[in-house]
């Protein structure tokens, strides 16, 4: 018979007081990294920024006919991948929650204590119009350990004038990235979780069960999209800033595996005007998303052929316009190429709620889609879909294909066929 | 208890979710130890490494639900069969044994394995049967009704590795789309063993040093008996696979890359 | 995929001469017979040389019972340019010769700092004795596997209670294990010796990638077997009948390459021991094809545990690179019970030369890094640290420990033991002392036991030499030695290293 307990073995727990760590001693005292101070393994990570390997499971769905649902079912979904974690990050994000705020912009934060909460009301104050603010909902959970952050949420407008006297033509959202990148490197002990309108991100330092019942997810909120992430980082105890998803305006980012060419993308977008300072590489794929989408404006399976492009022995059998094109995208968005493995699972309110599941072009991590009854789920394993339905299609996209299903639109691209094979290429240029 | 059946339930009773692994895989080689020959297994959401390293030959264990990632890992004698889909790595270094499954099994199937059989009705994903190999008696079969994706065989240096592109449902059997059977890189440095697809397979699509080959009395008789065995499983016609030509693939050279290295010091 | 390319003659000088004293030379003929490079032959007169196929292995030299053979360098002068080495510019003749990939074998042999070099060990004097490793006890022993946090002790009344299952471990007499040299890339009798070795001296060994031949089963208990991408020789016996599992994931002296056996090598024997055609070339794939992300590495670490059914310790290999400390920290979060990192000067049957002499960080850094990287987290004792990669002699031993690692890890010492020249032609399995090759002829030419009493004599004088260190400094037992880094001092050209390697400079005090 075994000899030794498994669960102590891989409790990140047993024997090793996660709160009780790092080079600057005591986790929850105050330090200062950079320019910004901050609560150690609250809002700064406890022992300074260091490029994370990322490794984890992810679950979403989403409901095509725009219904509404609690978190009951993504929860069960991610909690069943339990091996796919080890306590030390886990988050959710959830579209739809604020119907009658819908066009303000939901800045949800994680904040040391009530003076930081000061220092950022103070800022947005400046900045922008405060539609509403108000402190999330959060309880204790047995086996979290203390101190937790204060969990706050701030509805913003961007005032009009703000955008008038810029020079180079700023729009609303380049204004709230604004604010958001100035929060995260400057604003002492504050972290912005997500910025979206009409969407929030829940996420901390905890098992993926655990941060469900922290901000009471199963009940509260009601959302037709919900993505979630559970997390086994390989450095040091996680810090609640530094789970998935990972947001910059309604952007959710859930991302399994570890970039490659994490240095060559994250010079490519600081080209553009992002700042990446948190040397993830999940912070670089969600501003690649919106650098092409948002600011480019490309299709969302045009941005997906940029990141997992096709192969030119492959590019070469195409017909004529085709291979032109394929081989454009290349040429400019070479930069922009998302090298090694990954499995993405990406959120986004524009045009329309989407959610966009996406593996790396060699298929080095899982990814398995389903359909049932109006509901399109993706997940790192199909046994996480098969606890909470019994859908009527289950599949594996093919590699570097992505899954992109729509609310009013159902599942547009079920990742098995090539998007220029789908829609009529027509050649301007 | 020789010789009786014990059917385990993958989920626990009193909390409702499902067993971790290693204790569902504690009360699997419990049981086997204890003398049971028939193992049921209800409820599995995910588990992995059920049937690991067991050497049982005389003894069946039936999942339902969908077993986990290293199905069968280095399993050297049971006989497992999956009613529901499998994960990924199903019959990692598999050393002998049979897992028969009625669904799909997704990427790196029967990775390095060195014998036993691997039977599945549906489809499968990327690294199918990587680096299997064989050595007289010891010698891996891996067979997929369904159509499979990039990499099928590469690495091979031993054993048979089959597609046959066909949707089986239930009595219905439909033939899968000719340039979905198999995808690029097939058997990509291949140096040993036999890749049989169902079909003709464009030149394209063959990985390095594969190269299709003649279709002899002697594939006839290694295959018929893999055939058959698969049709008994799945209650498929065997005259239904024959009704296309079967490709056989193999390497072109045992020493693909002997060229791609100088051994002389400087 | 590579391109098609034609081999083409091209002249170049031979770097080696084989001169024969006429005078001495009876034309035994014994070395045209040792030779197996086909450097010597008898044209029916006289024995004559050719040069150009001389490796320096000295094989010949020993062998003539005439003393009448020395091999020399050959003298020929290349114009000086002092970047455009000889060595480069030999490099680019061969290259045009075979448009091939280079292949050597053996460790980095370019000239790179050697840090070990540059740290110098403190005594104990006047304020605390040092002991005397001839007539006291210091003791060497030490366990390989993950150590709980505590030890869980209850007192009630008369009696106390200890309620702590250990996790499995294995006892090793000293702080040295062999590494993974596989059967394939050494010789049967190679690893006979080796087996039988630490046997005697009690400590384990690796398999290396080519499985395990069935009539080494006997030394189970001594043995560490090596679960590598290529999985060769891994069957439930293999992973149950041995005393530790490694998976592989790189080596040091090819970070990011699988192993590589060329075909000339794979004889009736590796054909059956690894399943593979015989002649054809075993190339592990690079990646574990089942690890493309830490999970996974976990995945299979767990695989494995279940497989043992948890009573062996599992561990993970890898090549010292510039994110080692934060793989590391992975890699015990993931539950392996020990860790071994291989540094870029670290042996290797067969690898491309590019990625030998050019990839990696030494193992001196990694060590230190690795080391502090898991005291930071809490973590140091869930794994026990083995590293290697150029260890070279017992000076290394020592200041390895002192850096931070529990146990070293060798294998060209070991070959050397045998006889081994470090002519690096292991590759193209010819080897003239019968150690690296696959030919019977030459490999009965080593003989297993004394073979095997060469590799204990080297494994005892090397434990002697840690405890005299070790009595030098007022510590009577290893444990009080490793990590000890306040004993080091540096006397390097580079502060940095030894900021990084948590090492004072000479000159600094104790405060």
């Amino acid at each position: 018979m075994i000899n030794v307990e498994p669960e102590d073995v891989r409790n990140p727990s047993s024997g090793l007081l996660w709160c009780d760590r790092g080079k600057h001693g005591r986790y929850g005292d105050t330090a200062k990294i950079g320019e910004k101070s901050g609560r150690l393994g609250i809002t700064l990570p406890p022992n300074g920024f260091r490029r994370e390997i990322e490794a984890c499971g992810i679950a979403g769905l989403i409901n095509t006919d725009g219904k509404r649902e609690n978190g009951e079912r993504v929860i069960k979904m991610i909690t069943t991948m339990y091996d796919r974690e080890n306590g030390l990050g886990a988050g959710y994000a959830c579209y739809g929650l604020f119907p009658e705020l819908a066009n303000k912009y939901c800045i949800q934060l994680l904040l040391d204590d009530e003076e930081a909460k000061q220092r950022v009301e103070e800022y947005f104050k400046k900045m922008a119009l405060i539609e509403k603010d108000e402190r999330v909902f959060t309880r204790a959970v047995k086996g979290m350990k203390e101190p937790y952050p204060l969990i706050w949420r701030f509805f913003v407008e961007v005032p009009q004038e703000a955008l008038v006297g810029s020079a180079s033509g700023k729009s609303e959202d380049d204004y709230v990235v604004d604010m958001v990148m100035h929060v995260n490197s400057l604003i002492d002990g504050a972290f912005c979780m997500s910025s979206g309108k009409n969407m929030a991100v829940f996420k901390g330092n905890g098992w993926s069960n655990e941060i469900a019942e922290f901000y009471d997810l199963a009940d509260r909120y009601q959302g037709y999209m919900w993505l979630s992430h559970s997390r086994f980082p390989t450095n040091t105890p996680g810090w609640w800033g530094g789970a998935h998803p990972f947001n910059i305006l309604d952007w959710g980012l859930c991302h399994n595996g570890e970039i490659t060419s994490y240095g060559t993308n994250k010079r490519y977008v600081e080209m553009w005007g992002y700042k990446c300072t948190l040397l993830t590489d999940s912070e670089v794929v969600t501003y690649l998303w919106d650098l092409l989408c948002r600011r480019h404006q490309l299709p969302i399976q045009v941005a997906s052929v940029a990141f997992s492009p096709k192969y030119y022995d492959d590019i070469a059998v195409l017909p004529t316009d085709r291979a032109k094109v394929e081989t454009a995208l290349r040429m400019v968005y070479g930069r922009a190429m998302i090298n090694g493995p990954f499995s993405i699972l990406v959120g986004t309110n524009r045009p329309k709620p989407t959610m966009i599941a996406l593996t790396d072009r060699k298929k080095l991590r899982p990814m398995i889609g389903a359909t049932d009854n109006g509901t399109v789920f993706a997940s790192s394993e199909e046994c996480a879909i098969r606890r909470v339905a019994d859908p009527a299609e289950v599949w594996a996209p093919v590699a570097g294909n992505p899954i992109v299903a729509q609310v009013g639109n159902g599942l547009i691209s079920a990742g098995m066929r090539d998007y220029f094979e789908q829609k009529k290429l027509v050649m301007e240029a | 208890m020789t010789g009786k059946s014990i059917t385990i339930d993958a989920v626990d009773e009193r909390t409702k979710s499902p067993h971790r692994y290693w204790i569902l895989n504690e009360k699997i080689h419990h049981a086997a130890n204890e003398g049971y020959k028939h193992i049921i297994l209800k409820n599995v959401f995910g588990q992995r490494f059920i049937a690991a390293c067991m050497e049982h030959t005389d003894l069946k264990i039936d999942i339902y639900g969908t077993p986990g990632n290293d199905l069968g890992v280095f399993m050297s004698g049971p006989t497992v069969e999956v009613h529901g889909n499998c994960e990924d790595q199903t019959g990692n270094t598999m050393n002998s044994g049979t897992i028969v499954v009625h669904g799909n099994a997704w990427d790196v199937t029967g990775l390095a394995a060195r014998g036993g059989s691997i039977f599945v009705r549906g489809d499968g994903g990327y690294r199918i049967g990587i680096h299997m190999k064989a050595y007289e008696e010891q010698r891996p079969v891996i067979v997929y009704g369904g159509s499979v994706k990039e990499f099928f065989g590469e690495y091979m240096a031993g054993g048979v590795l089959v597609a046959l592109g066909m949707k089986i449902n239930g009595s219905k059997v439909e033939d899968v789309p000719a340039d979905e059977v198999v995808r690029g890189s097939l058997g990509s440095g291949i140096h040993g063993g036999t890749i049989y697809v169902r079909g003709n397979v464009p030149e394209r699509l063959l990985g390095v040093s594969a190269t299709a080959e003649q279709f002899t009395q002697e594939d006839e008789i290694t295959l018929r008996p893999i055939l058959e065995q698969f049709c008994r499983y799945f209650e498929v016609d065997m005259e239904r696979i024959y009704e296309m030509e079967i490709t056989k693939i193999g390497p072109s050279s045992s020493r693909p890359f002997k060229a791609y290295y100088n051994a002389r010091s400087v | 995929m590579p391109a098609k390319v034609e081999g083409i003659k091209i002249e170049i000088p031979s770097r080696f001469r084989v001169e024969i004293d006429r005078e001495r030379c009876k034309i035994c003929r014994r070395c045209t017979v040792n030779c197996t490079f086909d450097a010597l032959y008898f044209n029916d007169e006289r024995i004559i040389a050719r040069h150009e196929n001389c490796v320096a292995c000295q094989r010949c030299a020993m062998k003539c019972p005439q003393n009448a053979i020395t091999i020399r360098h050959n003298e020929m002068a290349y114009p000086p340019h002092a970047s455009y080495t000889e060595r480069i510019r030999r490099i680019g003749w061969e290259q045009a010769s075979t448009g091939g990939v280079m292949l050597s074998s053996c460790g980095n042999d370019l000239e790179y700092p050697i840090i070990f070099d540059d740290l110098v060990l403190d005594a104990a004097q006047v304020t605390n004795p040092a002991i005397d490793p001839l007539r006291e006890p210091i003791e060497t022993k030490c366990f390989l596997g993950g150590k709980p946090a505590k030890l869980d002790f209850k007192e009630d009344g008369t009696q106390v209670h200890f309620g702590t299952k250990l996790p499995p471990n294995i006892v090793l007499n000293t702080p040295i294990m062999v590494g993974q040299m596989s059967l394939g890339s050494i010789s049967y009798n190679a690893q006979m010796a080796i087996f039988k070795a630490a046997m005697e001296v009690g400590t384990i060994v690796g398999t290396g990638e080519g499985g395990l031949h069935p009539d080494f089963y006997k030394y189970g208990r001594i043995i560490n077997s090596e679960v590598a991408s290529g999985r060769f020789g891994v069957n439930p016996s293999y992973l149950k009948k041995v005393a530790a599992l490694e998976i592989k994931i790189g080596q040091g002296a090819k970070p990011g390459h699988g192993g590589h056996l060329p075909g000339e090598k794979v004889s009736t024997l590796i054909s059956e021991t690894r399943m593979i055609p015989k002649g054809t070339d075993a190339l592990s794939p690079y990646p574990h094809h089942d690890i493309y992300s830490i999970e996974d590495l976990q995945q299979l670490i767990y695989a494995l545990k279940e497989s043992s059914r948890y009573e062996v310790p599992v561990g993970v290999k890898i090549a010292a690179v510039h994110n080692v400390a934060a793989i590391a920290s992975g890699m015990v979060r993931a539950g392996a019970d020990f860790i071994t990192i291989d540094g870029f000067r670290g042996g290797t049957g067969a690898a491309p030369r590019i990625i030998r002499d050019h990839a990696g960080i030494p193992i001196e850094l990694a060590i230190a890094a690795v080391d502090e990287r898991l005291r930071e987290e809490g973590i140091r004792h869930k794994a026990t640290l083995c590293a290697g990669g150029s260890i070279r002699y017992s000076a290394d031993l020592v200041k390895a420990l002192a850096l931070g690692a529990d146990v070293a890890m060798i294998g060209t010492p070991v070959l050397i033991a045998m006889g081994c020249r470090v002519c690096q032609q292991c590759h193209r399995g010819t080897c003239a002392w019968g150690i690296a090759t696959q030919n019977p002829a030459y490999s009965q030419r080593l003989d297993t036991e004394i073979g095997a009493r060469r590799i204990a004599n080297l494994l005892h004088a090397w434990t002697e030499e840690l405890r005299e260190i070790c009595g030098a400094m007022g510590i009577d037992s290893v444990e009080g030695f490793v990590g000890n880094r306040d004993r080091l001092r540096y006397v390097g050209p580079n502060p940095r290293i030894a900021e990084i390697l948590g090492v004072k400079h000479a000159g600094e005090a104790w405060g």
